[in-house]
């Protein structure tokens, strides 16, 4: 089933007005075949309205849209060969697994016999064979949701779009099913777009996280990247727990607002005394009563003010560097309890340089 | 300590409901039965009796069984001429994406602040031999006398179609928006057309809105004698005007009473045919 060609997707300075209301304000996009592309943002972002315009049920007011070489904004639905799973399943109620799986090829030209054979496939793929002649309300919301998928995927779409197909399932059955989607897509090898709110799904299925806000992309690239060296302080906060440490850049360091020196290994190529915010995760500050002597990393006293205590790991509230920081730290046996006086080891390599606009 | 075994209260709430049920429907339709072996003895008079004259008669006569037929007839064109016209407006209304959808609910009940007896008689005006349609035609020039419009089996059908046509709309209205919309994205996405789309998924999902909507205009329309009255000619009669007549003209009680219970058993039946197949829940949320 797998399809491999270059560039999939293009969106070329999309525009969409609702009205007033300018949903998508100029996004250019490149998804490359095969690949697994997020779309991450809050609600209201505009990726939602990506995907739907393409998938055909929106039509950009300006901008155009590519897949595999042929400009599609002005193809109808029908004539795309997408696949497209919804959030609420979307099956047809009154047809059976075999119907709602078998109901794109029956408009694609495909003999009897093949559809019998690649729908049974296709339940293979999902693995729910067997179901075809039951009906979707006889499914759990997690089996139908593989339906769905068996339905998108059974007519070898150029392009799998996913609008949220996790977060109708309970919290369990959502990570049974996010690594179920990462394993079919890399079987099937198929170009994905998919939409979610959620940054743990993003991160852990997709070759290339897209985050926007506001209808517009704030940056682009490999999970890691975005997390490890966010771009703007909106992809900081959005994305895990980030302290934002307002400084200004010197020759060593950053000179944070209460005179410490912060050190820095990449100030990005700004000059001295530029006026910038350091993001630091919550993770990666280190909390202990003592820290052995290392290279290029700030040690400074804190109180710990209060605690979210998580099991695995806890989340503390601690007053240091003339202001409250986040840090969450595995707990080993005991975390430490409110009013602790720790020590936080803070590496240059954790500190983030992010200019301000 | 209160009894586990029989808990009273829905029955006290139920009771105010029960008793008037009963009393102003089981008790008088019982004794409509009960009067339907009463013996006829002349006009207005009859005597209390246990004898099946008046269903010999009923079973025996073919006039009878022929106003059956038409009555049956004339409601099934009723039905589908409203099951047609009504899934139009309906669609309309649950697919716009118009701001003020109650405006447009509004107009559809509308209707119903008006008198029937005056909505049926307004058509005199439109189609009578003084009505616009022919002034406008003889001012035209078009035609040299008043034609006949009126007081036929067609005008029978419009006026029911007139009085109910806002319970066809209503009933496929609540089964069309109940249809989740990305059922017809995902259809669409799959490879239908607009129109396959709407056959594959919409008006199946429609169905139960549609037979709900269906027998509630062909019941109404079976029991209705006023239409007919007003704007059939003497041969486009439904049997709700046999028991009229019977009983207004001819002063026939225990006929009267039989043809009545004829009429009940057959749109009864009806009903009873739909719940078995369709469930009647469906019937009550779309009245509500």
């Amino acid at each position: 089933m797998a399809k491999s060609k270059a560039a999939a997707v293009e969106l070329k300075n999309v525009i969409k007005h609702f009205g007033e209301v300018q949903a998508v304000k100029g996004v250019d996009l490149t998804i490359d075949a095969g690949s697994f592309v997020t779309l991450l943002g809050p609600s209201g972002c505009g990726k939602t309205t990506i995907l739907r315009m393409i998938a055909g049920l929106e039509h950009p007011t300006r901008g155009e849209i590519w897949i595999n070489g042929r400009r599609i904004d002005d193809i109808p639905i029908h004539k795309r060969n997408l696949g497209l799973v919804f959030q609420n399943y979307a099956l047809f109620p009154h047809k059976t697994i075999f119907d709602n799986v078998a109901f794109g090829l029956r408009y694609r030209d495909v003999p009897k016999a093949e559809i019998r054979k690649r729908v049974a496939e296709a339940l293979e793929i999902v693995q729910l064979p067997g179901v075809e002649k039951r009906f979707p309300a006889q499914l759990s919301g997690g089996q139908q949701q593989r339906i769905a998928l068996a339905r998108a995927v059974v007519i070898e779409p150029d392009v799998l779009l996913l609008d949220e197909p996790l977060s109708a399932l309970d919290a369990n059955l959502r990570e049974g099913m996010r690594v179920e989607l990462k394993r079919i897509q890399r079987e099937l090898g198929i170009t994905t777009i998919f939409v979610t709110h959620d940054q743990a799904e993003a991160l852990a299925l997709s070759d290339k996280v897209v985050v926007m806000s506001n209808g517009k992309k704030e940056q682009e690239g490999a999970p890691d990247k975005v997390y490890n060296q966010p771009a703007s302080r909106f992809v900081a906060e959005f994305l895990g727990n980030a302290n934002l440490l307002p400084g200004r850049i010197e020759s060593n360091g950053v000179k944070l607002q209460d005179g410490t020196l912060l050190p820095l290994r990449d100030a990005k190529g700004l000059p001295v005394g530029t006026e910038i915010d350091v993001v630091l995760r919550a993770e990666r500050i280190l909390l202990a009563r003592q820290h052995p002597p290392e290279a290029d990393a700030l040690v400074v006293p804190g109180k710990v003010r209060a605690l979210d205590y998580q099991g695995v790991a806890a989340r503390y509230f601690v007053e240091a560097l003339g202001t409250t920081l986040q840090v969450i730290n595995p707990i080993d046996d005991l975390p430490f309890p409110e009013g602790a006086e720790v020590l936080l080891r803070i590496r240059a390599q954790d500190c983030v340089a992010l200019g301000r606009a | 300590m209160r009894d586990e075994g029989f808990d009273a209260r829905p029955w006290v709430l139920l009771a105010p409901a029960l008793l008037a049920l009963l009393l102003l429907m089981v008790i008088p339709m019982a004794i409509i039965f009960v009067f339907s072996f009463y013996e006829y003895v002349d006009v207005a008079v009859d005597r209390p009796a246990f004898q099946f004259e008046n269903w010999l008669w009923f079973f025996q006569d073919g006039f009878y069984h022929y106003a059956i037929w038409q009555t049956l007839r004339i409601s099934a064109i009723t039905m589908l001429v409203c099951a047609l016209l009504g899934y139009v407006p309906a669609y309309f209304i649950a697919n716009t994406t118009y701001r003020h959808k109650w405006l447009l609910m509004l107009l559809l009940i509308l209707p119903f602040w008006v008198s029937f007896i005056i909505r049926q008689l307004s058509w005199v005006h439109v189609l009578g031999s003084q009505g616009i349609v022919n002034a406008a035609l003889l001012w035209l020039g078009v035609i040299d006398a008043p034609v006949r419009l009126l007081y036929n089996e067609a005008t029978v059908v419009m006026g029911l179609v007139h009085f109910l046509l806002p319970f066809m709309v209503l009933n496929i209205y609540v089964s069309l928006e109940s249809i989740d919309r990305n059922l017809v994205s995902a259809a669409r996405t799959l490879g239908c057309t607009g129109w396959q789309a709407f056959c594959q998924v919409t008006l199946p999902l429609s169905l139960p809105g549609l037979a709900a909507g269906s027998l509630l205009c062909f019941v109404l329309a079976g029991g209705s004698y006023v239409t007919p009255l007003i704007l059939g000619g003497p041969d486009d009669f439904l049997f709700g005007n046999l028991i009229y007549d019977t009983i207004m003209l001819e002063l026939n009680w225990p006929m009267g009473a039989t043809l009545s219970v004829v009429l009940l058993a057959l749109l009864g039946s009806l009903v009873a045919i739909y719940g078995r197949f369709m469930g009647l829940s469906r019937l009550y949320k779309s009245l509500n």
